[in-house]
This record gives C-alpha cells, sequence and structure tokens, in this order.
C-alpha cells in the first residue's frame, strides 16, 4: 500500500529529543462512524506520534486512552512491525490532548467503539514506515551508499560491515523531510502483527507505579468532594457550610453549578466534610422516577407503534395470515459501569491556562467544555491522559460531568484541586445504560420459521442532546436499535418493522460496553431460541438453517458449539445455550454451559468464537474476550439499578453487585481466522453472553427468562 | 504516631479515625494502594499488616499500632516476587487498578497454602473485584506463582 501525497498531510517537528514524526491521514472509509462535530481541518500545530530518542528508547504516542483494553502494546506493535526496532526499546505514552491526535475515522481524539485498532492500523504503520525511511536515508547518507543497500533490524541500521543504532541515527534523521509515501509491509511480511505479545503496562501496574488519575498528587493539590443532586432533576435550593467548614482540613465550601464542593487538604478531610454539609434540595420533578412505573409505562408503549426504523413489507397482513403467531417481551434494567478506579479529575487553573489530568475516553471534548467554564479557547487547556481503571464508556461523556464540575470547583475555590468521587457517587451518579424494553411479535409457518416479525423497542435515547446528536437519524438513535435492525435473523423474514419509543427522562444515561447491543443481542437470541424450542427443533439447526446466507455467523457458531460439545452428554443438571451476535465489525459466538443450583445460575463455562478480521495481538483479543463475558455476565447475573421517587436505590458494590471470582466461568477463545475487514474486541464479546446464559438456563429449567438479571425460581433439571 | 510501612517508621500527624488507606495515600504519598469502594467490597484497598491482607479502607490508622503495613511497592523492589513474576508471565493485567490489591491477596493466600486449588484461589480472592475480568488469568497466575515460588522451574 502506498499512501499518496493526497491523502497524507505530512508535518514533522523537530525536537533536540530526536526524531519526531506525525501526520494526519485524512480517513477514506469510515465505518458506521459518528459525522465529526469538530471542524473539518483544525488549524496544523506540531503533533507527534513516535519519539526516538538518542538513548535508543522508541516512545509511541498514543492517540486513543489505555483503560485496559491493551491498545498500549497493540499500537505499539503495528508501529514496531514497520519501524524495526528493538521490542524492548518500545514504550507507549497517552499523546497530549490535540487536534493531530483526532480519530481517524470519528473526527475528534476519542477512545470508543472498540474502533482504536482499525481506525489507528494504517495511521500507526505508516508512521513506522516513514520513521525507518528515515533512518535509513540518514545512514546512508552518512555510509555515502543507496539507501536500498542499507538493512534495518533491531534498531540498527547495518550497511556491509558498517552500522548506525536508532539513537545515534535518531538527530540526523530527524533533519530530513519525510518521505511523501511509503511502501508498507505485506501481511506475510509481518514478524509481529499477529504474534502474541505480552502487555508493555505490566511493569508499572504489577508494582504499583502506574499512575492513574486517582493518583495525580503535587504541592499545594487539595482534594474536593460534591454533594451531587440526590434525585434526578432535584437542584440546589441553600446550603450550609458552617459544620464543613469545622471539619479538620476541610478549607473551603464551594457552589458547582450540579451541586456544592467541600474542599480539603486531603480526600479524608473533604469526606468527612461532605458528610457534615447540609443542603437542601429542590424535589425532582413530577416526584421523580420510580422504576416499577416506569417499567409500566414503557410496557405501554410498546403496545403502540413507534418512530420507524425498518420496514419491509406488510407485517400486519403477514402476522395476520401467519399459521402461529407469538409474543415475548424482554426488558432490561439501568445498569451503572462502575469501574474500579471511580471517577476524579484533578485541575490546576493558571491564569489563562488550565491543566487537567484524569483518566478519559475524550479528550476533545473535555477541553472544549472546560475552555467553556473558563471562558478561555480549547488550546489554554492541556489535558494529561493518566490511566483510566476502566472506562466501559463511563470516561465518554459527551457532557464532561467529572471534567465540568472539577473545574468548576478549581475555579470557585481557586485553588488545585483533584475532585473524587466514591463509589456511592459513582453507583448513584447516573448515566447509566439505558433501561429497554423489547416487545416482539413473530408470525411463522407451518415449519416454525418467522414470516412476520414485528418489533417495538422502548428506551431512552444515548445521544439526543449531545455532540452526537447528529446521528439520530429520522427520529431513530442507531444506538437503540443497533443489533436488531441489521439482525442477521431478519434478513430472511418476508415482512418485518421495528418501530422506537425514544422516551425522555431525568435518568442520565450513556454508552456502556457494548451499548445498544447490551439489550438487542439478549432480545434477539432470546426469541430466536424461543422460536426453535416453539418448533421442536434443536437451536443449532434451527439457527444454521436461518443464518444460510450469513457464512461468518454460521461459520462461527459452528465452530463454537463444536468447541462446546454441543449434543454430547453433560454433567448432570448442566445444559448449553447459544448466541451469536454482530456488533463493532466483529461476530462473536457464545456457548454457555450453566446449571441451577439452590435458585442462583452457575455458569461453568463460556467457549467463544470469535471473527474480528486481521488480530493484531491473539492475548489481547483472548484478554478481552474474557473481560467482555465477565462484564456482561455480571450485568445478566446481578446488575441492576432502580429508583424510587427520583433516587437510586442501590449505593455500593453489596448492593450493586458485580461479578467475583468465584462465579467466573472459564472462558475459552477461540480466533477465527479471517480474511474480513478488521473489526472491534473490547465490546463484541459483551452482547452474547446474556442471551447465551438465558438459553441455557432454559435448557436446564424449562424457565424462561426474559428479564435481565435474571432471576430463576427452579432449580436444573437433573 | 508511628507507622511502619514497607520496612521503614514514619511519623504520622493523622486523625485517630483517619483509615490507613487514606494515611497512606494522602499523607504518606504510597498511591499503589487503591481506593475502589470505601466498605471493603472490593479489595483494591488491600495491604498486610504483619503479612496478612486487610482492608485498608475501613481500618482507622489508630488500630495499626506496632504492626508492619506492606504495600505493593515494599513487596519487591523490582516487581521480582513471585506473584509479580507470575502476573507479567500469564499477562494478567488491563486497566490494572485492582492488580496491587490481587496480587498481595494473592501473595498472602501463597505463604498459607504454597499449593491452592482453584476452589482455594475463589475463596482467597472472591474479595477481591476486578471489572476488567482478569479471574481467568489470575487464577492461572496464582498457580503459576505457586511453582515459582517453589522454585520448581
Amino acid at each position: 500500500m502506498s499512501l499518496s501525497r493526497r491523502n497524507l498531510l505530512v508535518s514533522s517537528t523537530v525536537a533536540a529529543a530526536g526524531l519526531v514524526l506525525g501526520f494526519h491521514i485524512v480517513p477514506r472509509t469510515a465505518r458506521a462512524a459518528p459525522p465529526p462535530p469538530a471542524k473539518k481541518k483544525a488549524p496544523p500545530q506540531p503533533n507527534a506520534f513516535l519519539r526516538i530518542a538518542p538513548d535508543e528508547t522508541v516512545t509511541v504516542l498514543l492517540a486513543h486512552s489505555e483503560m485496559g483494553q491493551g491498545i498500549w502494546t497493540g499500537l505499539a506493535m503495528v508501529i514496531a512491525e514497520e519501524l524495526g526496532c528493538s521490542w524492548s526499546k518500545i514504550r507507549s505514552e497517552h499523546a497530549a490532548a490535540a487536534p493531530t491526535y483526532a480519530h481517524p475515522a470519528f473526527g475528534m481524539q476519542m477512545t470508543g467503539g472498540s474502533s482504536t485498532t482499525w481506525a489507528e492500523f494504517d495511521r500507526y504503520r505508516t508512521v513506522g514506515a516513514m520513521a525507518r525511511e528515515m533512518l535509513v536515508r540518514a545512514a546512508a547518507t552518512k555510509w555515502n551508499v543507496a539507501p536500498a543497500t542499507c538493512k534495518v533490524s533491531g534498531g540498527v541500521v547495518t550497511n556491509g560491515k558498517e552500522k548506525l543504532t536508532f539513537g545515534q541515527l535518531s538527530v540526523a534523521a530527524m533533519a530530513l523531510t519525510p518521505p511523501a509515501s511509503v511502501k508498507l509491509k505485506e501481511p506475510g511480511e509481518w514478524s509481529i502483527i499477529g504474534k502474541p505479545m505480552k502487555r508493555l503496562d505490566s511493569p508499572e501496574k504489577i508494582t504499583g507505579r502506574a499512575l492513574f488519575g486517582m493518583d495525580v498528587q503535587f504541592a499545594g493539590l487539595r482534594t474536593a468532594l460534591i454533594a451531587r443532586p440526590p434525585a434526578f432533576g432535584a437542584k440546589v435550593v441553600s446550603f450550609d457550610g458552617a459544620a464543613a467548614l469545622k471539619v479538620a482540613g476541610v478549607e473551603k465550601v464551594v457552589r458547582t453549578s450540579n451541586g456544592v464542593a467541600v474542599v480539603g487538604a486531603h480526600f479524608w478531610a473533604a469526606k468527612l466534610g461532605r458528610d457534615a454539609l447540609q443542603v437542601v434540595w429542590s424535589a425532582p420533578p413530577n416526584g421523580g422516577v420510580t422504576s416499577a412505573k416506569l417499567a409500566a409505562d414503557f410496557k405501554a408503549k410498546a403496545r403502540t407503534k413507534g418512530t420507524m426504523a425498518m420496514e419491509k413489507g406488510d407485517v400486519d397482513g403477514a402476522l395476520g395470515h401467519a399459521k402461529t403467531k407469538v409474543e415475548y417481551e424482554y426488558d432490561v434494567p439501568y445498569l451503572a459501569h462502575a469501574p474500579m478506579e471511580p471517577l476524579n479529575c484533578t485541575v490546576k487553573i493558571d491564569g489563562d491556562r488550565c491543566e487537567i489530568w484524569t483518566g478519559t475516553q475524550m479528550q476533545t471534548i473535555d477541553q472544549g467544555a472546560a475552555a467553556k467554564v473558563l471562558g478561555i479557547a480549547p488550546d489554554k487547556v492541556t489535558i494529561h491522559t493518566t490511566f483510566l481503571g476502566g472506562g466501559f464508556g463511563r470516561r465518554a461523556n459527551p457532557a464532561s460531568d467529572f471534567v465540568v464540575e472539577a473545574v468548576e470547583v478549581a475555579k470557585a475555590a481557586n485553588v488545585p484541586v483533584k475532585v473524587v468521587w466514591t463509589r456511592e457517587d459513582d453507583v448513584r451518579g447516573g448515566y447509566y445504560r439505558p433501561a429497554f424494553l423489547h416487545r416482539i411479535e413473530v408470525g411463522v409457518d407451518d415449519k416454525g420459521i418467522p414470516t412476520a416479525w414485528k418489533q417495538t423497542i422502548v428506551g431512552q435515547s444515548i445521544l439526543a442532546g449531545t455532540p452526537f446528536a447528529g446521528m439520530v437519524k429520522n427520529g431513530i438513535d442507531s444506538a437503540s436499535v443497533e443489533g436488531v435492525v441489521d439482525s442477521p435473523y431478519l434478513d430472511a423474514v418476508a415482512a418485518r418493522q421495528v418501530t422506537l419509543h425514544s422516551p425522555e427522562t431525568p435518568v442520565t444515561v450513556l454508552w456502556w460496553r457494548s451499548v445498544g447491543n447490551t439489550h438487542t443481542a439478549f432480545a434477539m437470541e432470546s426469541a430466536i431460541d424461543e422460536l426453535a424450542h416453539a418448533a421442536k427443533k434443536d437451536p443449532l439447526a434451527y439457527r444454521l438453517a436461518l443464518l444460510k446466507e450469513k457464512r461468518r455467523h454460521a461459520a462461527a457458531l459452528s465452530s463454537a458449539a463444536e468447541k462446546a460439545g454441543w449434543g454430547k452428554p453433560l454433567p448432570a443438571g448442566h445444559a448449553l445455550g447459544l448466541a451469536v451476535h454482530e456488533s463493532f465489525g466483529s461476530i462473536v459466538a457464545e456457548v454457555a454451559e450453566v446449571s441451577i443450583e439452590k435458585g442462583r445460575v452457575r455458569v461453568h463455562k463460556v467457549t467463544c468464537v470469535v471473527d474480528c478480521g486481521q488480530v493484531v495481538n491473539p492475548l489481547g483479543v483472548e484478554a478481552q474476550v474474557q473481560g467482555s463475558v465477565a462484564y456482561g455476565l455480571s450485568a445478566a447475573l446481578h446488575g441492576e439499578i432502580t429508583m424510587t421517587d427520583g433516587k437510586v436505590d442501590q449505593s455500593n458494590f453489596h448492593d450493586y453487585r458485580v461479578l467475583r471470582m468465584n462465579e467466573m466461568p472459564r472462558v475459552d477463545v477461540h480466533i477465527q481466522a479471517s480474511k474480513a475487514k478488521m473489526g472491534g474486541i473490547g465490546e463484541p464479546a459483551t452482547a452474547p453472553i446474556a442471551p447465551a446464559v438465558a438459553n441455557a438456563i432454559f435448557a436446564a429449567t424449562g424457565q424462561r427468562l426474559r428479564s435481565l438479571p435474571f432471576r430463576p425460581t427452579t432449580g436444573s433439571a437433573s | 504516631m508511628k507507622l511502619e510501612v514497607n520496612g521503614t517508621v514514619r511519623e504520622v500527624d493523622a486523625p485517630k479515625d483517619m483509615p490507613l488507606l487514606w494515611v497512606l495515600r494522602d499523607l504518606c504519598g504510597i498511591t499503589g494502594v487503591k481506593f475502589g469502594c470505601g466498605m471493603a467490597q472490593c479489595g483494591a484497598c488491600t495491604v498486610h499488616l504483619d503479612g496478612k491482607p486487610v482492608r485498608s479502607c475501613v481500618l482507622p490508622v489508630s488500630a495499626v499500632g506496632t504492626r508492619k503495613v506492606l504495600t505493593i511497592e515494599g513487596l519487591s523492589p523490582d516487581g521480582s516476587h513471585p506473584v509479580q513474576r507470575a502476573w507479567t508471565e500469564v499477562d494478567v493485567v488491563q486497566c490494572g487498578y485492582c492488580q496491587s490489591g490481587q496480587i498481595l491477596a494473592a501473595a498472602a493466600l501463597l505463604e498459607r497454602n504454597a499449593d491452592p486449588t482453584d476452589g482455594d484461589i475463589d475463596a482467597a480472592l472472591s474479595g477481591n473485584v476486578c471489572r476488567c475480568g482478569t479471574y481467568p488469568r489470575i487464577r492461572q497466575a496464582v498457580h503459576a506463582a505457586a511453582l515459582l515460588k517453589k522454585g520448581s522451574r
């Protein structure tokens, strides 16, 4: 592949430390990408993706945030493949927040949508290839030989007996004009991409040295906790900080746009101060949201036609003529992300400049939001991206909630401040995976094959009212219907209709690992399983019959079933359940082996087959699939946020339960060799686990559980 | 009051009820120990007290007394403890936030049980939450650490 001048804007920066190289590739294609809300072309400014120092270190600057998904290692692999450096000299670093680091497909600096690897694959390889060529040219000039006669290996350029290291060449290489185009290696020439590589961030993460936002400390930094509205829609009426200020170590009590902050010398002072703080809150509008009432509203809405999301044929006519008609309803609750590191943000304001340290997935939006609070230009806001102690979407908030409030506190208190959320703040602090209800009416023929499919989806829009609102087309938030309108099962159904209700509530919602697929996969794969059983067909055979035209889905599913021992004897009380789902450009089939013991669902083993196209790091893919299964299973078994009169009923890990070690199944991950376009891997394995387990529970007990989290009432049949 | 952390006795000026976690993090600048829940539900704040794993987020500093506090920073100077080596070998970490607590819980387990079964590991580590889902590799790494510790390879 060679890049022409037309799609490559090259700039290089001369830095005393060595070679610094960076550029933009104008994206040719974008996968299901939100249209960039930012301006098309940001003013050019020094940018860098790679730094080679005289001491031989090779530093990869990451345009994306490391939150556990492994890009710290993956993008370094991608660059190293073309560069030819020594792997032991490579390290990664988060880049600053700057237009240069805008996501090649999404137009702003952000990490999400399981997109980093596929979106950056060409850009980072090209950076590596350009740097290699510059190093070779520098060496060739020194030796007065043709560059083509030079070889590169392990961070050394050689020509016969002559040799120079990358470190020795870095200063001369930096003076060269970057090549206009480079030839990238053919896949057959790869020696790093596709090989299992261990994480580059292990050394700091196993020794406690890794810097998370929570760990930022410097002289003069204070800690603040914020009293936020106890109910959605409540506002501060008045407050009295006198008792808080009496707490030793508490220094200030200040208003923010959403609450009242207590600023102290350290966390404990601020915490005791906030406990002592008196705030009078307004009553939430309309008495506040109550989950049972909301569920009833959703149920009523699901019986009416919503906004059209997809339609083919005369669905009502076809339903009327169908031999048999069935109706199913599936519902899922609000979910908190509950990353292990509670949210936090450190802000230091200095005149017309502001420095922010935080683990964020959305630098560009946070930078703009902080600048707006301070009335300064975004480029006056420096964002230091720390490691993220989990993200799962919570740290990608278009409202920049945890950044804006911290800037407000630093501004009002006039001190550098780290705002820390407690776990209670996190669980009650909104921005949940929205609750959803799916009502599905299916007409089937005499063979049990669907001939009419009418689905009504009810749930809040994540995108409405955000900078991504442009993705809401004709009243349809794609994040509410993804996984249904593109379901591989519906293509063959002659008459089909999907409509959507997007009720507004005061509850703030956000993407949660795998977004809409978290509920659409549950609805679709449960319904298909129900139809298979109703038709008295083997659930695998039934699916494969429907997936005849969907070769990748069918292949993944067949392979997972075979590897899981589908149809073979199992221990007494155990049963298998299947699901296959495509999201973020990847297909994942999962088979769960489950039993029910004393009303408790036990998942013994999950067999996963993944088709995500070209794999960069198989070790990373396995970790992401295992992690996604854990995250999805956590929600399926335990996850539920409920509200009473606008207040969240849960508060911490004792009542917002998450998956623990003793509940973690064995997860076997098989990567399907695939020539398909590269897909994502951070999220796609999350969605199939809930339906796979639901389907296994049915197989084990005959109970069809249509609500998450699962609450089985009987044990396994043995 | 005096506090022995990672082999060094320090003088700390802290309110008696201040949890050890915050004394370590905010007064001593030892940040490898993490805040996750504040109510002994997640294990991110795990430290050793005379070799036993405790939840520092609910332990008032005044209750420590003369017992020796060990944080991840004190487990080894360079990540060479068998548990840490096993963690690297098995490639356990993802976001990494819970891992200090996981490693300290695992190290304490191996001190009292040189050859734990999966069931032993589940029992010892179920108090340590990982949202990234590193559990399968943690299990594998504890077994690997047990072997390393025994010097059998």
